[in-house]
This record gives structure tokens, C-alpha cells and sequence, in this order.
């Protein structure tokens, strides 16, 4: 189906510097990187917890660990998609317990797929504590979830699309609204 | 991308695609079973039925630990045990399965073709856990997955196997699932357990052991199984195992490193010797560990999504 962009909202610079608060920000609530760790919701998290990784280090010269977490077994929506979704791996070669997590995606929107990755950590042990960093907030939440760190805060409708773009993935660091033709089924 | 097939009945109706996803699947799968809670909420409220007619110890258990990881329910049927004893049909039973709101059966049945008879009976998928001398999917399917965890891949492989290849479901489902997947496969074994014009199947046939064991990259060996040997098919067990035996002096005529599996049960000292069983070439207590992966990836391609 093909989107229509409506408006680009974020450029190469824009994230980098959002990203750099951010990387500020939760040294700041962490105190330091003393037992943080980054963990990337594939597909589009991942890449982000990297750069964030490589920011933090360049900030207190330390590499914090880095996991990566594949939600699609903790989906509460699988029995309702026409497509199958592939499994990838959850690759966190790490105990998260007593770790003060920080789960990073790109976009939050209803809070389903946080609350799923918020499952699946708690399956793999008892972190201190769970933050969650995300580049765009576009709001719509259904369920009680909010953010701890924000690239920016996005007033959207439903019919609208938040297509974050990344370099290792698309080619390019760009975010974008776009817009659904008529009344289209959103999925979150 | 999902499976064709409501079932999983035989690699020979799958294609390389559909391998291909399997074993892609399988790998995040052998992730979970490393963890200290061992489970997922995938298939949380759904029934899996293992009706086995034949006895297992492994194929049933890895099935059942699979769905139960993935959070299913599981019910077994003894065949000793159950109302099969009274003379229920196999039809029947499966639509016994079916009122009970089973979401999908696992079948082992001495009778070729069971599992197609009761796929075609219900509306649940039904995966094949061995049917008589025809098929056994998933073992094949976890001795590929070893193959590609270890190897990397199976183009251009030269893969032997190596025993009874007349009385195998084994041999005939990592055939078909091989050749489709771009591996050379050889099969030698005494000529009386030789299936005829196996050579159809695209495999190269050898009698001699130490013929076919050169240069290959995997030897997959073959169970002699004894409560099928009653028509005295070669003279004794010791006759075997002086021509077939995968014994280390055999094994140094594969490639140097060449990966050694066996389905299980062994027969130690009839076609598998305790050095190479219990060797650094062997990988079949992994193999184990990979059955419940890949059944656990099978679970979730067929009952995982939408109807």
C-alpha cells in the first residue's frame, strides 16, 4: 500500500542530537553506568541501543552491555495477523537481574509491544529496575505505560504512520509521517 | 511467510523454502530451552494430543516438552491404555481428539499413512511422529538442524547413511529432506536392507562401508532394529558390526571433523562404537536438545498465527 508523506519530521542531525540527550539523560537518572544495561527491541531498537551504547562510552569512557530482544513469542496479537511473523533471536548474553535495564525502540504508540517486552524480561530474570527510551511518543497509549526518555513528543491521528528510518536499516536517518489512504486497518 | 500445509506429514511434501523456515525458526527456539525458566507464552490455551500407537521414549517427550515450553497444554494417549484397546478406530479416536477442542495431534502409528488418514479426518493440524517404514519428519528435520548449527549449510555436503535403510522412516524423510536442500547423500548398508530402486530417490548406493564413508562431511547412523530383523536379513548382529560398524578407524575415512548423529536408541558395538559415540565428533545428545527446538518451531508455524 503506498503512504503518502505528510511531513519529515526529524533529519541525520536532529536524532543525533536527540540521541545524545537522551544518552545524557540516563546517565544522569542512572548516576553513572554502574550496573545499566541497553537492551533493543528488534527490528528498529536495536540499532538505536547501539548508538546509544557508543554515545554513552564517549560521554564515561565505559561500554555498557548491550542485549537484544525479540518480542514475537509475547505478542498478544498473533492469533489476529494475516501475516506470520518470523522469530528472530533474543540475544542477551547477560544475567539482568539486579541490572537496571533500559529497553530502547523507536516508536511508542499503543504500548503493546512494550508490555510484551516487559514480559519477556521479567521471564529471563529480576532486573532492579526496567526504564524504557524511545525516539518518537506519538501517544494513542491502551495501555499504562509511559516513557522515561523521549526524542520527541508527536501528536498524531490514527490514520497517521511514524516511520522512523535508520541508516543500518533504510539507509538513511530520517523520521517521517505518513498517512494511510481512507479508513485502512492500523495495526500497532 | 508461514507453511503451506495445514500438516506436517513428510519432508517430501515440503519445499526447500519451507526447510529453510523451519530450521530459521528452530534457532531462536534453541535460545529459550537455554534459559533458566524455560517458557513462552506463545500458545498459551492450546491443546496438543500425542497419540502414539508405537513405543518412544524420545520423539513423545521432546514433542510434549516443546508444547509445554511454548506454554500449550498437553494430554498423552497410551495406546495400552486407552479406549484403542476396546477397538476404537483410528478415525474415531481422532474425532474424539477433535469434540475435545484438541488444537493439534501428534501421531506415531506402525501403518504407513495414518497420519494422512487422520489429518484428512480432522480440522487440527496433525504432525507426523513416525508412520511405519514411510516417514518420521521431525527427526529429520533436527538432524538438519544439527547439520546446519555445525556446518553451516548443505549445498555441495556429501552426507552418509550408514545401516537398515530398508526398514527406516529416518533415512527415507533425510533424504528427501537433503536433496531437496542441495546435499549429496549416499546410502550403504547390507544389500537385504537396501529399499529396491532406492537410487530413485537421488542417492548414491554403496554396499562397502569404507567405500562410502570417504570424504564425507556427516555420517548419519542408523539403528539396527532389532524387532524388525525376524526374517533373518543378515546372518548375526557380530556380522554387522565387523562390516558396518562405524567404528574411529572407519570414521577417519569421512573429512577430518566430520560430524557423527544417530537418532537414538543406540546400539553400542552393533552399527555405533562407544569411542565414537561418546566421541568429540558426535553431536547426539545435542541432537536431542535440537528435536525440541525444531518441534517447538513446527508448533509454532502450524498452531502459532490466525486459522
Amino acid at each position: 500500500m503506498e503512504l503518502a508523506v505528510k511531513a519529515r519530521i526529524m533529519d541525520a542531525d536532529k536524532l543525533r542530537r536527540a540521541l545524545t540527550r537522551i544518552a545524557h539523560e540516563i546517565l544522569e537518572r542512572n548516576r553513572g553506568t554502574e550496573n545499566l544495561v541497553l537492551i533493543g527491541i528488534r527490528r528498529r531498537g536495536v540499532p538505536l541501543a547501539e548508538r546509544l551504547q557508543k554515545l554513552i562510552e564517549e560521554i564515561e569512557g565505559v561500554k555498557v552491555p548491550l542485549g537484544i530482544l525479540d518480542i514475537t513469542l509475547y505478542r498478544d496479537d498473533l492469533t489476529t495477523l494475516s501475516v506470520q511473523p518470523v522469530i528472530h533471536r533474543t540475544e542477551i548474553p547477560f544475567n539482568i537481574s539486579g541490572k537496571k535495564v533500559v529497553l530502547v525502540d523507536d516508536v511508542l504508540f499503543t504500548g503493546r509491544t512494550v508490555r510484551a517486552a516487559l514480559d519477556a524480561l521479567i521471564d529471563l530474570g529480576r532486573p532492579q529496575n526496567i526504564q524504557l527510551a524511545v525516539i518518537i511518543d506519538r501517544g494513542h497509549r491502551e495501555l499504562p505505560i509511559r516513557a522515561d526518555y523521549v526524542g520527541k513528543n508527536v501528536p498524531t491521528s490514527r490514520k497517521e504512520e511514524i516511520a522512523v528510518q535508520l541508516e543500518e536499516i533504510d539507509g538513511v536517518d530520517q523520521v517521517l509521517i505518513t498517512e494511510l489512504p481512507q479508513e485502512a486497518g492500523i495495526s500497532p | 511467510m508461514r507453511l503451506k500445509h495445514k500438516d506436517l506429514l513428510g519432508l517430501k511434501d515440503l519445499t526447500a523454502e519451507e526447510i529453510e523456515l523451519i530450521l530459521e525458526t528452530a534457532a531462536p527456539m534453541k535460545e529459550i530451552l537455554g534459559r533458566d525458566i524455560k517458557k513462552v507464552p506463545t500458545l498459551r490455551g492450546k491443546l496438543v494430543v500425542t497419540l502414539f500407537y508405537e513405543p518412544s521414549t524420545r520423539t513423545r517427550t521432546s514433542f510434549e516438552l516443546a508444547a509445554k515450553y511454548m506454554g500449550a497444554d498437553t494430554v498423552s494417549i497410551a495406546t495400552a491404555t486407552s479406549s484403542i484397546q476396546k477397538g476404537e478406530s483410528l478415525r474415531d479416536t481422532a474425532r474424539t481428539l477433535a469434540a475435545m477442542g484438541t488444537d493439534a495431534v501428534i501421531i506415531r502409528h506402525s501403518a504407513a499413512g495414518s497420519p494422512a488418514l487422520l489429518a484428512r479426518t480432522i480440522e487440527a493440524p496433525v504432525l507426523n511422529g513416525g508412520d511405519g517404514m514411510h516417514e518420521h519428519p521431525t527427526q529429520a528435520l533436527l538432524d538438519m538442524f544439527t547439520i546446519k548449527e555445525k556446518l553451516g549449510g548443505f549445498k555441495g555436503l556429501k552426507v552418509a547413511i550408514l545401516g537398515d535403510i530398508l526398514h527406516s522412516r529416518v533415512a527415507r524423510s533425510n533424504i528427501w529432506g537433503l536433496t531437496k536442500m542441495g546435499a549429496e547423500v549416499r546410502v550403504v548398508g547390507p544389500a537385504t536392507l537396501m529399499p529396491p530402486e532406492v537410487e530413485k530417490l537421488g542417492v548414491k548406493v554403496y554396499y562397502n562401508a569404507e567405500e562410502a564413508l570417504k570424504d564425507v562431511d556427516v555420517i548419519n547412523v542408523l539403528r539396527i532394529q532389532k524387532e524388525r530383523q525376524k526374517k533373518g536379513l543378515f546372518p548375526s548382529l557380530r556380522e554387522y558390526a565387523r562390516l558396518y560398524e562405524l567404528t574411529p578407524q572407519r570414521l577417519k575415512l569421512a573429512r577430518p571433523g566430520a560430524l557423527v548423529l544417530h537418532p537414538g536408541p543406540m546400539n553400542r558395538g552393533v552399527e555405533i562404537a562407544p569411542a565414537v559415540a561418546d566421541g568429540l565428533q558426535a553431536a547426539i545428545n545435542e541432537q536431542v536438545t535440537n528435536g525440541v527446538a525444531v518441534r517447538m518451531a513446527l508448533l509454532y508455524l502450524l498452531i502459532g498465527g490466525a486459522n
